[in-house]
């Protein structure tokens, strides 16, 4: 059997340009995105699974899904 | 995800516009919208009120997210530049400065109350309905006038910005917001 490893895709925000506004924390499904300390969003990269949520809803559209290797 | 109390500050941010239809004073309720926020970003460090109780970022994701009345098209690059967001600061802190000064002058009596809602700061609307005197000072209320007018201007430019973008692309450059961040930029330096 071949061992395939699809490759993973995580959200990656551009943290110059964030304004820590929190729109993407409410609508993560998996909690995996906060704004500790109000000067920009930091995304879990263990609990990102890349649906693009966030990305979508970032009025600043600051957010990247990127595909990573696992 | 379960809504918790503070999910429904929108019902108050909607309920503040419309109060200022009938009784000009209860504009001086936008004054917290002003000291929640700073206070949240100097004690605690963080945009908590951004994050959880903004009533405004609240309405434009109801109006522009649930209703859908948005293009959901990216803001353009320079709306989130750092100079026009500092800019738009400073900007709407001197318009704020001269709303205190014209607060001032009534107060000091040099010049009379006027009784209108000024939009975009230029346009003068008439608001003299919403006024039915005071026992206090003609200034309270002309404060009231001023800050109102800067309530309603900043709303309407969200709700322009919320249609042409993204429902919250006030959010951008929120005064409040830009400035809260600088503050938790300070304070998380410590």
């Amino acid at each position: 059997m071949v061992n395939v490893k699809r490759k993973q895709r995580k959200a990656f925000v551009s943290t110059e340009q964030c304004v820590a506004c929190g729109c993407c924390v409410k609508v993560c499904p998996l909690h995996a995105i906060s704004v500790p300390k109000g000067i920009t969003a930091v995304v879990d990269i263990t609990k990102c699974v890349g649906c693009g949520k966030c990305a979508k809803e970032c009025p600043a559209s600051v957010i990247e899904i990127q595909e990573v290797q696992p | 995800m379960k809504k918790k109390w503070y999910d429904y500050l929108w019902i108050a941010s909607l309920l503040y516009l419309i109060l200022g239809f009938f009784n000009i004073l209860f504009a001086w309720l936008g004054l917290l919208c002003f000291f929640i926020p700073l206070i949240i970003s100097v004690v605690q460090k963080n945009k908590g009120y951004c994050n959880r109780y903004c009533g405004r970022g609240q309405l434009f994701s109801l109006v522009g997210g649930r209703f859908g009345l948005s293009r959901k098209k990216d803001i353009p690059k320079w709306m989130k530049s750092k100079w026009f967001r500092y800019g738009f600061l400073i900007f709407f802190f001197a318009m704020f400065f001269l709303m205190l000064w014209n607060t001032y002058l009534v107060f000091s009596g040099a010049t009379g109350l006027k009784q209108t809602v000024t939009l975009l700061w230029t346009f003068k609307l008439p608001w003299h309905w919403a006024y039915h005197g005071t026992i206090l000072h003609p200034g309270v209320a002309q404060f009231a006038f001023g800050f109102y007018s800067v309530m309603l201007t900043s709303t309407i430019l969200g709700f322009v910005t919320m249609i042409l973008f993204k429902p919250r692309s006030w959010c951008v450059y929120c005064p409040m917001g830009t400035m809260t961040q600088l503050i938790c930029k300070a304070r998380n330096k410590e």
